[in-house]
C-alpha cells in the first residue's frame, strides 16, 4: 500500500537548535498515527512543515507518492491536511457557523453553511449548534468548532495537537469515537500528544521524538506505557513518593468564599469551601478557565476576599496583601510564569527579590538587600537545578521548564507554611516534572500544606492526598485521592458540560 | 529582505550606545535640513554646540546651560519615575506653572516683610501647588479610571488659563502702571532666588535638581519603591502579585512628579524670570518628556541629556540671530533628537537579521 504521506530525512535547524534531525515517518490511509515525545522534542515543528507553516532546510515529503511541499497553510489544505491547534484562533462574539466561514475560501451562504455544519455534527457524534455563540462554550465545544471546520474541507490527513488537554474525560470519550469513525472511512490521523494511556487507547501506530530525533517506532496497543514513557525521555524517571502521610492541625480553612469576576470574560468564583491540614496535599483538577487564576489570587493576597472566608490557623486573612500573608507563611506560584510569577525583562536576582524579600530578610526599612537576593537567588539554581549561566541573565532567556524550576524553588526554599501552585509542571520535561513533584512532596511531608492546581489528572493523582475540581467557579467537595475513578474524577469536573455522549 | 529578530537578552551595549548614535545621526540629518535651507551646515551645528560652551561670547552662555538645564532635570527626573511605572505625566508644564503661581503667591503675600522664612515657605508652597494640580489626574485616575495623559495635558491648558487670570488680576503689580504682570521678585530680597555664587548660574534650582537626582537615584537601585516602580512598568501582574499596590504607585508618582515640577516652576519664577506674566512658561514641562526620555529614564542619563538640550535651546537662539535659522528649522532638529533615540531604541531589544523571510 502506497502511504498517504511520507517524510523522508526532514531537517529543520533554528538558530541555536536543531527543532528536527533527518525524520522520517510514514502514514498509510486510515492510520491513527501517534507523535510521541516530551515538550521541545521537535513535534511542533514537524507538523508544521507538514502544515505549511515552516520550510524544511532540507528532506523531502511525499503525498500519494508525488512530491509535496506546501509553501502555505492554503496549500497544505487544499492538498487535503487539516489541522486543529492546541489553542484555538475563535472569535467570541461571533456564532459557531460565522466562525467556519471566517475560515473557509469560499464560505457558502451562512444557511447553507449551518445545514453543512448540522450534517457533519450529527455524521460524527459532535454535538453543535451553529448559531450559538462561541464566547459562551467550553473548550470541548470549541474544538468540536475547530474539528467541524476541518472536517468540512474533507481531508486526508487530520493532524491533532494535544488535542486533550483541555477536555474533561468524558469529552475525551466522544472524541475518540469521532476519531476512530474517521479513521474507518479512510482519514489518516496524526495524533500529537505525551498521554501514553491515550495512545494506548487510540493509535495503531507511533513514531517517537527525542530532542528532534526519531528514537523509536512502535505498535502502542503492544508496547507498556512504561516503555513508551522510557524512549520518549531516554531514562527511567524515578516516580515521585512519600513515607506514609501523617496529617496535623488544620492550617487553612476556606469557607464559602465567592468573588465576582474581574472583567466581563472573567470567572466568579462561588461559594467555596475546603478545608486543609498540615501535611496535607490537596489537589484541584479541572479544565482551564473554571476559576483557576481567580482562586490562587484571592488564596495568595492579589484580590482581597470577604471577611470570615480564608482563614489561617483561625485567624482571617481575607483583608491582608500579598506581603502580609507571605510573612505569616502563605506562598503562592501563579501559573503564568512570565509577566505574572516572574518579571520577563529583569534578572534572576530581581525575580528572587520579587517574593523572597519580606521572609529571606532580603529587605530593612524599605532598603534592599541585592547581595542577599543573588545569594538567595543562587541558592534556588542550585537546589533546583536551574540550567542558567549566572542569577544575572534575565528570566525571559530561561526556557520554560528552566523558569518553572526557579519560580517553584522560590517559593520552596521560603519554607511555606502553606503553598498553593498553578500548574507547577506546565511545560516542563519529564525529568524536570518529576523533581518539582518530589519537591512538592517532601514540603508536605515536612509539615507544610499544599494546593496542587493543574489540569493534568495524572499528576493530581500521583501526588494528592485528597482530590476536588473546578467546574464554572464551583469547587466540589474534596474526597480522599486513593481509590478514585475516572468517571468519577470526569462527573467532579463537570462531565461533558451537560451534553449527552453521542452515539454513533 | 531585513527583518527583525528578538534578542533573547537586552543588549546592554545598545541600551548604551543608542543615545550617541542617536545625536550622531542627528547631526547628519540635522545639517542636511540646513543644508536644504542654504546654510552651511558645519556652521550651523558649530554655533549650536560649540559657541555656546567654547564661543567668545561663553562667559555669558555656560551659566545659561544651568539655569535653562536646572528645570529641565528637575521635572525630567520625577516624570521618569512615572514612566517607568507605565504612568503617563504629560502636564509637568501645567504643574510648573500652578506651582509658581502657588510660590510667587506666597512671596506676593508676604512683601514687602522681610524674613529669612519667606524663600522657604515659598518653597515648600510651590511643590504644594505643583503636586496639588497632579493630583487631579491621579485621583481621577485611580477613582474613576481615567487616562492620566488626556487629564494632565488638558489641565495645561487650563493652568495657562489661570496665568493668565494671575497675571491680569490677582497678582497683578498694584504700582505697575496698569502692565500686566506682577511684581518682579527679582527686586524682594526675601523671595528672591539669586544666585548662590555670582556669575556661574548656579541657584536654588540647581541644588534642588541635583538633590532629586540623587534621590532619585537611590530609590530606584536601593529602594522597595523603585523596586515596585521598575516591577510596575514590566509585568504589572507580577508587581501586583508581589504585593505592589497599583493606586499609591498611581498617587506617589504622579505626586512626586508634579510636585518636582512645581517647583521647577517657583525657582524660575523667583529667580530668572522674575515674575508671573502671560509668557512665564517657556516649554520646559514638555522638553523634560524629551529629557526623561534622551536620558534613557535613568537619574545620571537625564542629567546630562538635560544638559545637552539645553545647549541646543542656547545654541539654536544663536543660531537664530546670528544665522538667521528659522525657530521652527531649530525644532525640527531638537525633535530629530527625540525620533532617532526612539529608533535606534529597537535595537537595544532587537537585531537586525539579513535574509529570506519565512511565514510562521
Amino acid at each position: 500500500m502506497t502511504p498517504l504521506l511520507s517524510l523522508e530525512g526532514l531537517t529543520k535547524a533554528y538558530p541555536g537548535v536543531v527543532a528536527n534531525d533527518n525524520v522520517s515517518l510514514a502514514i498509510n490511509p486510515g492510520e491513527v498515527h501517534a507523535l510521541l515525545g516530551e515538550n521541545g522534542a521537535g513535534k511542533s515543528t514537524l507538523v508544521k512543515m507538514i502544515y505549511g507553516l515552516v520550510k524544511p532546510d532540507s528532506g523531502t515529503m511525499r503525498m500519494h507518492g508525488a512530491p509535496f511541499a506546501p509553501p502555505e497553510p492554503r496549500a497544505a489544505r487544499a492538498a487535503g491536511v487539516g489541522m486543529v491547534f492546541q489553542h484555538f484562533s475563535l472569535f467570541d462574539a461571533l456564532s459557531v457557523a460565522e466562525n467556519i466561514a471566517l475560515g473557509m475560501e469560499n464560505a457558502p451562504k451562512l444557511r447553507d453553511l449551518s445545514r453543512q455544519i448540522k450534517a457533519v455534527s450529527d455524521t460524527y457524534g459532535l454535538p453543535l449548534a451553529p448559531d450559538h455563540l462561541v464566547g459562551d462554550l467550553s473548550a470541548g465545544e470549541r474544538q468540536r468548532v475547530e474539528i467541524i471546520r476541518c472536517l468540512l474541507q474533507e481531508p486526508k490527513l487530520l493532524i491533532m495537537d494535544e488535542p486533550t488537554s483541555v477536555l474533561t474525560p468524558q469529552e475525551v470519550e466522544i472524541l475518540f469515537k469521532t476519531l476512530r469513525k474517521l479513521s474507518q472511512e479512510g482519514t489518516s490521523i496524526l495524533y500529537i500528544s505525551h498521554k501514553l494511556e491515550e495512545i494506548r487507547a487510540l493509535c495503531d501506530s507511533a513514531t517517537v521524538l527525542r530532542l528532534g530525533q526519531v528514537v523509536g517506532t512502535c505498535i502502542p496497543r503492544e508496547t507498556s506505557a512504561g516503555d513508551m514513557a522510557e524512549m520518549m525521555v531516554g531514562k527511567v524517571l524515578s516516580v515521585p513518593s512519600r513515607a506514609n502521610p501523617e496529617f496535623g492541625a488544620e492550617l487553612l480553612s476556606v469557607t464559602r468564599l465567592s468573588l465576582p469576576p474581574l472583567s466581563a470574560f472573567g470567572m466568579p468564583l462561588r461559594d467555596i469551601s475546603f478545608t486543609l491540614r498540615a501535611g496535607e496535599i490537596l489537589g484541584i483538577g479541572g479544565v482551564a478557565g473554571n476559576g483557576q487564576d481567580e482562586l490562587l489570587s484571592a488564596l495568595s493576597g492579589e484580590r482581597r476576599t470577604p471577611p470570615g472566608a480564608i482563614a489561617l490557623e483561625g485567624a482571617d486573612i481575607g483583608a491582608l496583601e500579598p506581603n502580609q500573608r507571605r510573612a505569616l507563611g502563605v506562598l503562592a506560584a501563579p501559573e503564568e510564569r512570565l509577566g505574572h510569577a516572574a518579571v520577563p525583562n529583569m534578572s534572576l536576582t530581581e525575580n528572587a527579590m520579587l517574593t523572597g524579600a519580606t521572609r529571606m530578610g532580603l529587605e530593612k526599612n524599605g532598603f534592599l538587600n541585592w547581595g542577599a537576593a543573588q545569594d538567595f537567588a543562587r541558592e534556588i539554581i542550585t537546589a533546583f537545578d536551574v540550567r542558567t549561566p549566572s542569577a544575572q541573565n534575565a528570566a525571559r532567556a530561561l526556557s520554560g521548564g528552566n523558569l518553572q524550576k526557579f519560580v517553584i524553588g522560590r517559593e520552596v526554599l521560603q519554607d511555606p507554611k502553606v503553598l498553593i501552585v498553578n500548574q507547577p509542571t506546565w511545560g516542563v520535561d519529564a525529568s524536570a516534572a518529576a523533581a518539582i513533584r518530589q519537591a512538592l512532596l517532601d514540603l508536605a511531608t515536612g509539615g507544610a500544606a499544599v494546593i496542587v492546581i493543574s489540569q493534568d489528572l495524572d499528576e493530581l493523582m500521583e501526588i494528592s492526598d485528597r482530590f476536588a475540581a473546578l467546574n464554572e467557579g464551583r469547587l466540589s467537595e474534596p474526597r480522599p485521592a486513593e481509590g478514585l475513578s475516572v468517571e468519577e474524577i470526569g462527573m467532579m469536573m463537570g462531565g461533558a458540560h451537560g451534553m449527552e455522549v453521542a452515539h454513533v | 529582505m531585513m527583518r527583525l529578530e528578538k534578542r533573547p537578552q537586552a543588549s546592554q551595549g545598545f541600551a548604551y550606545a543608542t543615545p550617541l548614535l542617536a545625536v550622531a545621526a542627528t547631526f547628519f540629518f540635522g545639517g542636511l535640513l540646513f543644508a536644504a535651507l542654504g546654510k552651511d551646515p558645519v556652521e550651523a551645528i558649530a554655533t549650536i554646540f560649540w559657541q555656546p560652551l567654547f564661543g567668545e561670547f561663553a562667559f555669558y552662555y555656560r551659566p545659561q546651560l544651568l539655569v535653562k538645564g536646572a528645570p529641565l532635570v528637575l521635572i525630567a527626573v520625577g516624570l521618569s519615575l512615572g514612566f517607568k511605572a507605565g504612568i503617563w505625566n504629560i502636564g509637568a508644564e501645567g504643574q510648573y506653572i500652578v506651582g509658581a503661581i502657588c510660590g510667587a503667591a506666597v512671596g506676593l503675600a508676604c512683601y514687602p516683610a522681610q524674613s529669612a522664612l519667606i524663600f522657604p515657605a515659598m518653597v515648600l508652597a510651590g511643590a504644594l501647588g505643583g503636586w496639588l494640580w497632579a493630583m487631579i489626574p491621579a485621583v481621577l485616575k485611580v477613582r474613576f479610571g481615567t487616562n492620566e495623559i488626556l487629564v494632565s495635558l488638558m489641565l495645561v491648558y487650563v493652568a495657562e488659563q489661570l496665568l493668565a487670570s494671575m497675571s491680569l488680576g490677582l497678582l497683578k503689580n498694584p504700582e505697575g502702571y496698569g502692565f500686566p504682570g506682577s511684581r518682579n521678585l527679582q527686586q524682594y530680597p526675601s523671595a528672591h532666588n539669586a544666585e548662590l555664587i555670582a556669575g556661574t548660574g548656579m541657584h536654588w534650582g540647581v541644588v534642588a535638581a541635583l538633590i532629586a537626582v540623587i534621590f532619585a537615584y537611590v530609590l530606584l537601585a536601593r529602594h522597595r519603591l523603585g523596586f515596585a516602580i521598575r516591577v510596575t512598568g514590566e509585568a504589572p501582574r507580577a508587581a501586583r502579585f508581589s504585593g505592589v499596590r497599583p493606586v499609591r504607585l498611581v498617587l506617589f508618582c504622579l505626586g512626586t512628579s508634579g510636585a518636582l515640577a512645581g517647583l521647577a516652576g517657583l525657582f524660575e519664577v523667583a529667580g530668572p524670570a522674575g515674575q508671573i506674566s502671560i509668557d512665564f512658561n517657556v516649554g520646559y514641562g514638555f522638553t523634560a518628556i524629551i529629557v526623561a526620555f534622551l536620558g534613557r529614564l535613568h537619574p545620571i542619563g537625564i542629567v546630562l541629556a538635560g544638559l545637552l538640550m539645553a545647549l541646543t535651546y542656547i545654541g539654536g537662539d544663536i543660531a537664530q540671530s546670528q544665522m538667521g535659522l528659522p525657530a521652527a528649522a531649530i525644532q525640527v532638529f531638537q525633535g530629530m533628537l527625540l525620533f532617532f533615540l526612539l529608533a535606534f531604541d529597537l535595537l537595544t531589544h532587537f537585531r537586525l537579521r539579513l535574509g529570506r523571510t519565512e511565514a510562521v
